[in-house]
């Protein structure tokens, strides 16, 4: 009651449906190419328009290719569904960003980067990392595509109202520690369904010194614990980085805005349904060594032994190792890797970039390791180049690819190979995630710079200090 | 698809199997569509074709059944992936209402939300169906949705099933959420009003 959840959740119920769900009101529709296109059938099939076409943002990014974008794409069910999307766009009025215009890339990366996502807005997408958006103080989640053809249709969408959690990590962060670090840990604390039915609110020192940037990462990775979604309180960090973005409101309506989203915070009489508390000093740069984001721990430390893993989960346990080519009780310290990915909607983001960057400079790429650095959007490209982070990277020995999903679930050709080992700064390891048979490890920027430039599993800070 | 759903009386496919998860129901290779048609031709696609496209003796071959609309399926029906391309294809294939003993979640949602009654029975009735279909195909069930009943009509048992009122509501109509959303568009509307001025 009170929190910073139920005031964007209540302020956008319509009516609750007696016996049945609640009819909340959507702001913004965001659609990629892979689960829109049977909603988009649908309302062809009853004869039906858009009812809200303003509210509605397309972009291809799951299929698009990181080169060549200038041209067709040459995978003949990629470019289907790529080009089913922009008929549809057209078809049913909505704006729709192209592959190779400058505001296409990761929709999740796009929304918050150009002003589409702003707080106290409810926030939908056929695509579970929807979580991200609620780092600006949305409430956003991830939808099927029944209930994509229901916003379509209404601008609408029935929903039980989840339960709410607030986990809150005190204190400051180590150096070399980043938001992606912070949320691996709490994936291995609370496992990958430990938040499963509810709605986080991530609060604490920690979490309010992070960038907006940060901030994403933090929330996008809410759907890897079960959570519904995740969102921290907007704050002033959040009102300046979204002044001046092409879609924020500006004058009058800005002034009107701030002062609304100046309320949307949990009350300090706020009961949540869960509250959990962390420590930041006790997060370290983290990895992961099984096939599950929930599989992971600071880089320094060693694979668990059988014996620490519960009777139920052993037998998984030893698939995901087994998968992976470690032992129990392994360290990952010093293990040769094949590639390094840094990119996605969880790292493809400027200050990303620039983390990666300022850890290479001066050095250079290790021979055995192929890198794909791709950036979320175009816009982080523009700020990669305008910055001069394209020329450091060269030197040593980067090239730069063109954005959008790539590797992260490798439906391009962005595919690790069978058995290759990949610190993928990404957000999922499961099997055959990134390419039949390839293996990830999930880690920060400044993890997989590190691995980059030495070949082998380094822990960062023994170059920062 | 958007019949309204009153009261049915069919012959059943028997399908005495527990745990069908969704990539049996619709492999993921079918995943890469862009509509909604053809899933049903595609349903158990696996089971039903051989690798080299031929028919297999797989329950849906046999013309005894070719008429049915309900399917009578072992315990845990539709676990696995969420995918809603599982209840396009049995939505498409024809079948109205699933009985079994129960269904996986996301799947009895996909199914409702397809016009596919999932029916949940007790194992007893659910095996003494199995029973009398396997000693007479023909053998019909009646289920009955205002009362919220189903009939094993040759032995003549019965049972109550759940439905919430809302979902109830809407089958029997024939009307889906988004007939229900639309058909208050002016809430909607009511609610912008406000929500623009605040
Ligand atoms: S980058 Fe990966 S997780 Fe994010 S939207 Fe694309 S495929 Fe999904």
């Amino acid at each position: 009651m009170n929190t910073l959840f139920d005031k964007i959740w209540d302020a956008h119920v319509v009516q609750k449906v007696e016996n049945g769900p609640t009819q909340l009101y959507i702001d913004r529709l965001y659609c990629h190419e892979v689960t829109s296109p049977q909603a988009f059938a649908g309302l062809r099939e009853r004869g039906l328009r858009c009812f809200r076409p303003k509210q509605i943002f397309c972009m291809p990014d799951h299929n698009t290719p990181t080169h060549d974008q200038d041209k067709p794409i040459a995978d003949p069910i990629s470019k289907k569904q790529v080009d089913t999307l922009s008929k549809n766009a057209k078809d049913f009025g909505l704006s729709h960003y192209g592959m190779m215009e400058p505001k296409n890339g990761i929709i999740h990366v796009v929304g918050p980067e150009r002003g589409l996502t702003l707080p106290g807005m409810t926030i939908v997408c056929g695509d579970s990392h929807t979580s991200t958006h609620g780092a600006m103080g949305a409430v956003a989640f991830g939808i099927g595509t029944s209930e994509v053809e229901m916003v379509l249709a209404s601008q609408c969408i029935l929903q039980a109202k989840p339960k709410s959690m607030r986990i809150t990590i005190d204190g400051t962060l180590q150096a070399g520690v980043t938001a992606k670090d912070m949320a691996l840990y709490l994936m291995s604390k609370m496992t990958t369904s430990g938040a499963t039915g509810y709605f986080v609110e991530y609060a604490g020192e920690a979490v309010h010194n992070l960038s907006m940037e940060g901030r994403l990462t933090l929330c996008n990775l809410s759907i890897e614990m079960g959570a519904r979604g995740g969102m921290v309180a907007p704050d002033e960090k959040t009102f300046a980085y979204i002044k001046g973005k092409e879609y924020a409101p500006k004058g009058d309506a800005w002034n009107k805005a701030l002062a609304y989203w100046k309320t949307l915070k949990s009350g300090k009489d706020a009961i949540f349904d869960k509250e959990i508390v962390f420590q930041a000093k006790d997060i370290e740069p983290m990895i992961t060594y099984g096939t599950n984001p929930g599989m992971g721990m600071g880089i320094n430390q060693h694979i668990p032994t059988e014996e620490t893993v519960s009777k139920e989960a052993r037998d998984s346990f030893n698939k995901a190792l087994n998968y992976m080519g470690f032992k129990p009780g392994d360290s990952l310290l010093g293990k040769k890797i094949d590639y390094v990915f840094l990119g996605s909607c969880t790292n493809g983001r400027i200050e990303d970039f620039r983390a990666f960057t300022s850890f290479v400079k001066g050095k250079h790429k290790a021979d055995n390791v192929i890198a794909w650095i791709v950036p979320g959007s175009w816009e982080v490209d523009k700020q990669i180049r305008e910055e001069g982070l394209d020329v450091i990277l060269k030197e040593s020995g980067f090239a730069i690819r063109q954005p959008g999903c790539s590797a992260c679930l490798a439906m391009n050709d962005d595919k690790i190979p069978e058995g290759k080992y990949s610190v993928s700064t990404s957000n999922r390891n499961f099997e055959g995630r990134q390419g039949p048979g390839a293996r990830t490890l999930l880690a920060s920027p400044l993890v997989a710079a590190a691995a980059a430039v030495t070949g082998v599993i380094t822990d960062p800070r023994d170059f920062i200090k | 698809m958007k019949e309204k759903f009153n009261i049915l009386t069919s012959t059943c496919v028997p399908l005495p199997l527990q745990n069908v998860d969704t990539d049996q129901i619709i492999p993921a290779r079918f995943l890469k569509a862009t509509d909604k048609n053809g899933f049903g031709d595609n349903l158990f696609r696996d089971w039903r074709y051989d690798k080299q496209g031929n028919k297999t003796s797989f329950v849906l071959n046999d013309p005894t059944y070719a008429d049915s609309k309900v399917l009578v399926a072992g315990k845990n029906f539709g676990s696995g992936s969420s995918r809603e391309h599982a209840a396009w294809a049995i939505a498409g294939y024809g079948f109205r209402a699933i009985i079994s003993s129960f269904f996986a979640d996301i799947f009895r949602n996909n199914a409702l939300n397809n016009f596919v009654l999932p029916v949940v029975v007790s194992e007893p009735f659910l095996a003494e169906l199995f029973e009398t279909i396997k000693s007479n195909p023909k053998a019909p069930v009646k289920i009955d949705l205002p009362a919220q009943t189903v009939t094993n009509v040759t032995t003549g048992n019965s049972e109550k099933f759940e439905i919430n009122s809302y979902k109830k509501h809407c089958l029997e109509n024939g009307l889906d959420d988004i007939d229900f959303l639309l058909s208050n568009k002016d809430k909607i509307e009511d609610w912008e009003k406000k929500h623009v001025q605040a």
